[in-house]
């Protein structure tokens, strides 16, 4: 296996990745020549604007769609369909079942593998994002950083080697966003999973990765990848440090320039 | 890539603009499983009384007005027939009728719900099958009767009206599931699928969970209007076991008028019965909706 750009073993690879949407109005180029490599361990924040491509890059790499050209690796081999045991995949909100409890929903991939249930694991998890005591409860009862976390405690119980998250946290309130990205961090420190985290929200993006990949829009292509130096574990307070900022405003200028500003009044 | 299934159909399900909420067919039935219903002792104290009050109130203006007990009958004949009968004539014609409506609506139920899980899964065929089903809705399906008596089911059993309550209740459950069965959720089908959901399983674990809302107002619907042709087909032919409404028949042409309301009352109350049953099928299985 090849080694990324960081030292370490290539777990996710984009090799030229592009899809077209054929529509009745023409065709749409969503993606074009995307390419990257995700290291295994590492967290990778995949950022753009609304309709840069990045929620059809992630699906494409779950095997949920297919590309137009070009292909995703995973472990080296091309993925061509749904891979359950190696890839787990988060969605925008919580997608929880509104008709299953929260135990049975963190059950259902369980079911829909046919594997006997992990009961410790589940225990253990829930116990961890401070949800045992609601396990009977529906999901419209919960509010929706709990939803979400049941959502990563569901992903988490069939320990996948990669997680893919679609803008999770994207419908949250900005504190309950910054408690569920430290739980996040936390999880990941111990499990040090592959992620791959599309969102729309730059300061997140800078806070979680240790790469941050910046789409242009239309067609969804790279623009530039960033290193975060900042230092693990990562705390709230570095979010309004001097560095931080700048940051912010240099991905900011980025993912600007891929737009033509007309701005009327 | 051939594995990609087709259920996602390369779309993306959009989160920020919420799908329009398509909750009913074209008529909206769901109304019928979300009727508030009284819960403490006050409300239900004050129901009974409207009905005693009611009942004294009709048998009042009966007495005072001295109208023949033969043009309209006094609630408590009514009532009087009722406790005099029922063992000895009513259950009798009781259980013809359920059983004539009971297995219409197994049969015709089964029949539309199978048929809205398959339809639903080609537009072409949905399309097709379209106006066959409005057909099917709103044909009265009594009419059926006297012909099938005549010509396919010859004979005074009671196989020609458990035909037409199936054909009346059948396109009813078959039209609410099918508005069921089309509530695709892209994202919950997606979640399955990445976890290698087959077919089956999505269709058992996501699509049918998702109709079952739809599907118990299609039942609640479909027996409604089974019921009525039950009834309204031992009125126009009856089976040579009576039934319900061969009752009404016989009490109105001897004009028996007390035996005739306590007839409607048993029908009435057969009714409320399936109502309330599958209100609490629907608060069971379906209750995560409202």
């Amino acid at each position: 296996m090849e080694a990324s750009p960081n030292g370490r073993v290539v777990r996710l690879r984009a090799v030229k990745a592009g899809k077209v949407y054929v529509a009745k109005t023409g065709n749409v180029i969503a993606l074009e020549d995307f390419s990257l490599d995700v290291a295994d361990g590492e967290l990778v924040c995949i950022l753009g604007p609304s309709g840069c491509g990045k929620t059809t890059l992630l699906w494409a790499m779950s095997g949920l769609h297919a590309l137009s050209s070009g292909q995703i690796l995973l472990d080296e081999t091309p993925i061509t369909g749904p891979r359950p045991h190696e890839i787990g995949m988060m969605f925008q909100d919580a997608n929880l079942l509104p008709w299953r409890n929260l135990r049975k929903n963190i059950e259902f991939p369980f079911e829909i593998k046919k594997r006997p249930t992990d009961r410790a694991l589940i225990d253990r998890l829930l116990e961890e994002v401070g949800l045992e005591e609601f396990q009977k409860a529906f999901p419209r009862e919960l509010s929706g950083g709990m939803q979400q976390r049941a959502s990563i405690v569901r992903a988490l119980a069939q320990d996948p080697d990669v997680l893919l998250m679609d803008e999770p946290f994207g419908a949250l309130d900005a504190f309950t966003r910054d408690e569920m990205n430290l739980l996040l961090l936390r999880l990941w420190s111990e499990t040090r999973k592959t992620i791959v985290f599309v969102t729309h929200n730059i300061s997140e993006a800078i806070f979680l990765a240790d790469r941050v990949v910046v789409m242009t829009t239309r067609p969804g292509r790279l623009a530039k990848i960033f290193d975060v130096e900042l230092p693990r574990p990562r705390t709230i307070d570095m979010t309004f440090q001097p560095g931080f900022i700048a940051t912010i405003q240099e991905i900011k200028a980025v993912v600007e320039s891929g737009y033509k500003h007309t701005v009327e009044v | 890539m051939s594995q990609v299934p087709s259920e996602l159909r390369d779309e993306i399900p959009s989160f920020e603009e919420a799908p329009p909420k398509q909750d009913h067919g074209p008529i909206d039935w769901t109304g019928l499983t979300s009727v508030r219903t009284a819960k403490s002792a006050l409300e239900i104290g004050t129901i009974i009384a409207l009905a005693a009050g009611l009942f004294f109130l009709i048998q009042g203006i009966l007495e005072w007005t001295n109208e023949p007990e033969y043009v309209i009958p006094r609630p408590i004949s009514v009532v009087r027939a009722l406790g005099t009968n029922f063992g000895t004539q009513y259950g009798h014609h009781l259980w013809v009728t359920f059983q004539e409506f009971i297995i219409g609506l197994a049969i015709g139920s089964t029949i539309g719900l199978v048929l809205a899980a398959v339809i639903t899964q080609k537009p072409f065929v949905e399309k097709v099958v379209a106006p066959y089903i409005i057909i099917l809705v709103t044909t009265p399906m009594l009419a059926l009767i006297p012909f099938l008596r005549l010509s396919i089911i010859q004979g005074f059993s009671m196989w020609p009206i458990v035909v037409a309550v199936a054909l009346a209740s059948g396109p009813m459950v078959l039209i609410n599931a099918a508005t069921g069965f089309r509530r695709t959720d892209l994202a919950k089908i997606a979640l399955a699928r990445s976890y290698g959901a087959s077919t089956f399983q999505i269709f058992r674990k996501i699509r049918f969970p998702l109709a079952l809302p739809m599907i118990i107002v299609g039942y609640m619907v479909g027996s409604i209007f089974g019921l009525l042709t039950a009834v309204g087909g031992e009125m126009v032919s009856a089976s040579d076991q009576g039934g319900l409404g061969h009752q009404l028949i016989y009490f109105s042409s001897i004009v028996r008028t007390a035996n005739f309301g306590a007839v409607v009352v048993i029908i009435s109350l057969l009714g409320v019965a399936i109502y309330v049953i599958f209100y609490f099928i629907g608060k069971r299985w379906a209750s995560w909706e409202s």
